[in-house]
């Protein structure tokens, strides 16, 4: 996959080229890329003038970057404490033998990348999913399948 | 604006201008809302007004939360207050016609009580509403959260003036500290004293930060005031860095909060168009910037000095507490760290002054608190009620009891760092030191209720397994005590445990209270002490007879299909995706335990409650 470098300059020249910018580039590198490739983040480095590690560091912390390229859908099941209670851990369980993936991962045909996340604050929808920015709410093994039905 | 004559000149006028008695329909558009369609009923009302031409007669607001989010998306009428629930689309026509124009009730979109059946026109007497104190969040749902002339209209930046007119900033302070308000994201320490070892402290430049990272699991209450009062954070802002003496501030959101964050850069754009950030705020000598950093996602950064690491570009890693932020924060220099909805409050105190705000709740805890009551209740939503008000009250008469005639259990508070009350208690009086002798604490105010299906030894793995993911690893009691408590907590669940887990347990929550290095450590054994204390005997039960009671452990539970009850429909088979349900069309069908992954998908597929758990 080619990087594009002129989009990762543009995005550091937006924020500037200091340290505390770091997570903010990172971030719009993410939304535009999908994932943090590691051409990019050399690019980063540079021109923060960071080290490579500390790059690596910071892109390895925190749970929104991803170091591998991610499904054109990204499925998010919500796993926060309302959700569990209501069977969030579930709805998990049954889209990953659905997908045929862990938690984590991208399906081989590069269609769905399947994560948990921490509470999404709607709790009333629980036990609730997102796909890309889509809420579905008060889903269950049946509802799921007509859902993913949409997106194949 | 360049003078603060302006800004009350502009307030009249626009008070003068807006006529109180022109139907307005104010639909509730906050993330809950949206998530349920409220962007298409404002939208399908927009529409209609102008197909029908009526724009100038009547006014559409999107508004911030209105808190019920149980019964989403919600549409307020006024002058009326006529409040619909659960509103469509296809409503729009029929609402407009009938009750704007005609001022006539539609019956079938009015709230009605689950038990007495009786429908209730107007919002503030329905019972979710009417036993809450909204000083903070009620103002969410009178003003359009990007319009910056809303928030004026009702008063807002009035506190910033009558600061920059008449107050000092050591009065200020002084104002702060007798109105009693406390920390409202967790900790509970003074905010008046806090800002005065900020003045106090010798730096270079001081910060004044938001956080509002809220990472509790189950509490949305900071999403809801940024995403419907942004002004009334800012503004808060503004009066801390005028009595702090800070001309720079930051506001730490989280990146899963998209509407929060695209309703705040609006607000701090227009509050900038008006003078009201930026250089010489409204003329006077006070010069406040604010910026928005968006977290990256790790729960540990709502600790403070992790959230400083974090907008320094760094690795979110907390430090030692002894070096103090107040003296040493972000940069090295003095910073004073709030929670969103403790900046909130601080207009409120100045506007209405601090013996008004100390009448509102305990001796120990003064004012009101916005709690996110969900879980097993029938009214989900955020409420906001005086401290001291019991367990009893927010569960029963606000929230409406427990759904589908369960049994309640217990209630979580304090999101991982709490712990699980029990039904003893119900009628404990909440306040920050009552919660924390219950062996919970206060938190962010989420309030998870548990009814007899949930499981409190998985609901202590669940926390702990959280916090093990999320610990940042620096400190090793709680990077070890945690995995090692996850283990133990795993194997009980498992159907493995050991008579001495119980005694081990206890022994690492000590270790973890007494030598981790931030709170997230120190208070990650909440949830097990607590369940440990008041629900023993379900551990037990996990040990000794290898059972779960709530029947949630997987490893403790089997599916199986009542053959006198299946009808054949076929629904478990398809539902199935393991294919261990087998068996002809309308005949009985059977179960392969040995296949079964215990998903539960044939439990929920089941209308004829043939699928049972043993």
């Amino acid at each position: 996959m080619q990087t594009d470098l002129q989009a990762v300059c543009d995005i550091i020249e937006k924020h500037g080229s200091q340290q505390a910018s770091l997570i903010g580039i990172l971030q719009d590198i993410q939304a535009r890329m999908s994932y943090l490739p590691r051409k990019a983040l050399v690019q980063v480095s540079k021109s923060l003038d960071v080290p490579l590690p500390r790059i690596y560091e910071v892109a390895t912390f925190y749970r929104a970057f991803s170091l591998e390229p991610r499904g054109r859908h990204t499925i998010q099941v919500c796993l926060g404490t309302a959700c569990h209670v209501r069977g969030g851990v579930r709805v998990l369980d049954y889209l990953e033998s659905r997908l045929g993936v862990k938690t984590g991962e991208t399906t081989k045909n590069l269609v769905f990348s399947l994560e948990g996340v921490n509470c999404l604050g709607a709790c009333a929808l629980g036990p609730m999913m997102v796909i890309d920015s889509k809420y579905f709410g008060h889903i269950n093994t049946n509802k799921i399948e007509s859902i993913l039905k949409k997106y194949r | 604006m360049t003078s603060i004559s302006r800004l009350h000149d502009l307030r009249q006028s626009l008070q003068k201008s807006r006529d109180g008695n022109k139907p307005c329909v104010t639909v509730c558009a906050g993330t809950g809302c949206q998530a349920c369609g409220a962007s298409e009923v404002v939208e399908r009302f927009r529409k209609e007004i102008s197909d029908r031409s009526l724009a100038g007669k009547v006014e559409v607001r999107a508004s911030g939360c209105h808190g019920f989010c149980e019964r989403g998306p919600l549409a307020v009428i006024r002058p009326e207050m006529i409040c619909y629930t659960n509103v469509e689309p296809s409503d729009v026509a029929q609402i407009l016609s009938e009750t704007v124009l005609e001022g006539k009730v539609i019956e079938r979109l009015l709230y009605q009580d689950p038990v007495t059946k009786e429908r209730v026109i107007h919002e503030e007497d329905i019972p979710f509403y009417k036993f809450q104190r909204r000083i903070v969040f009620g103002r969410n749902g009178e003003i359009d959260p990007t319009e910056i002339d809303d928030y004026i209209a009702i008063g807002g930046y009035q506190s910033i003036e009558k600061v920059l007119s008449e107050m000092t900033p050591e009065e200020v302070i002084e104002t702060v500290k007798r109105s009693g308000l406390r920390g409202r994201g967790g900790g509970g320490f003074p905010t008046g004293m806090k800002w005065e070892s900020c003045r106090r402290a010798i730096g270079k430049e001081k910060f004044v930060i938001c956080n509002a990272d809220e990472g509790d699991p189950g509490a949305y209450m900071d999403r809801s005031l940024l995403e419907g009062n942004p002004h009334s954070v800012l503004e808060g802002m503004l009066i801390g860095a005028y009595a702090i003496g800070s001309e720079e501030g930051y506001v730490y959101v989280r990146n899963e909060y998209p509407l929060a964050v695209s309703n705040l850069t609006r607000a701090i754009e227009q509050a900038r168009e008006y003078g009201l950030l930026g250089k010489n705020v409204l003329g006077s000598a006070l010069t406040f910037h604010v910026k928005i950093s968006r977290g990256g996602g790790a729960f540990v950064c709502g600790e403070s000095t992790a959230l400083m690491a974090s907008l320094e570009g760094r690795v979110g890693e907390p430090r030692a507490k002894y070096v103090h932020t107040v003296e040493h924060g972000l940069w090295d220099q003095p910073s004073n760290l709030n929670n969103v909805e403790t900046w909130a409050n601080v207009p409120i105190i100045i506007t209405r002054g601090a013996e008004w705000y100390a009448s509102i709740g305990t001796p120990g805890s003064k004012g009101t608190k916005i709690f996110s009551l969900v879980g097993k209740i029938n009214n989900t939503g955020l409420v906001e009620v005086p401290m001291g008000i019991t367990l009893r009250e927010i569960i029963y008469d606000i929230g409406g009891g427990i759904p589908g005639g369960k049994r309640f259990k217990a209630v979580q508070t304090g999101g991982p760092s709490g712990g699980c009350i029990p039904e003893s208690l119900l009628d404990l009086p909440i306040d920050f030191d009552r919660l924390q002798e219950a062996g919970s604490m206060m938190g962010s105010g989420g309030m998870i209720v548990m009814d007899e299906d949930n499981c409190m030894v998985d609901v202590a793995r669940y926390f702990i397994r959280f916090l093990q993911e999320e610990s940042c690893g620096k400190c090793t009691p709680c990077r070890e005590g945690l995995d090692q408590m996850g283990e133990v907590l795993t194997r009980i669940c498992a159907g493995e445990g050991r008579e001495e887990d119980l005694r081990l347990l206890d022994d690492l929550s000590r270790a973890m209270i007494d030598t981790s290095l931030c709170g997230l450590g120190s208070t990650a054994p909440n949830p097990v002490l607590s369940t440990l204390r008041y629900f023993r005997d379900e551990y037990e039960a996990h040990i000794r007879d290898r059972r779960c009671p709530a029947r949630v452990c997987k490893a403790l539970i089997t599916y199986a299909i009542d053959p006198e009850k299946c009808t054949g429909c076929g629904a478990c088979l398809r539902a199935c995706p393991a294919n261990a349900v087998t068996g002809e069309k309308k005949e009985a069908h059977r179960l392969d335990v040995e296949r079964c992954v215990k998903c539960g998908a044939c439990y929920q597929a089941c209308k004829f409650e043939a699928v049972s758990i043993q």
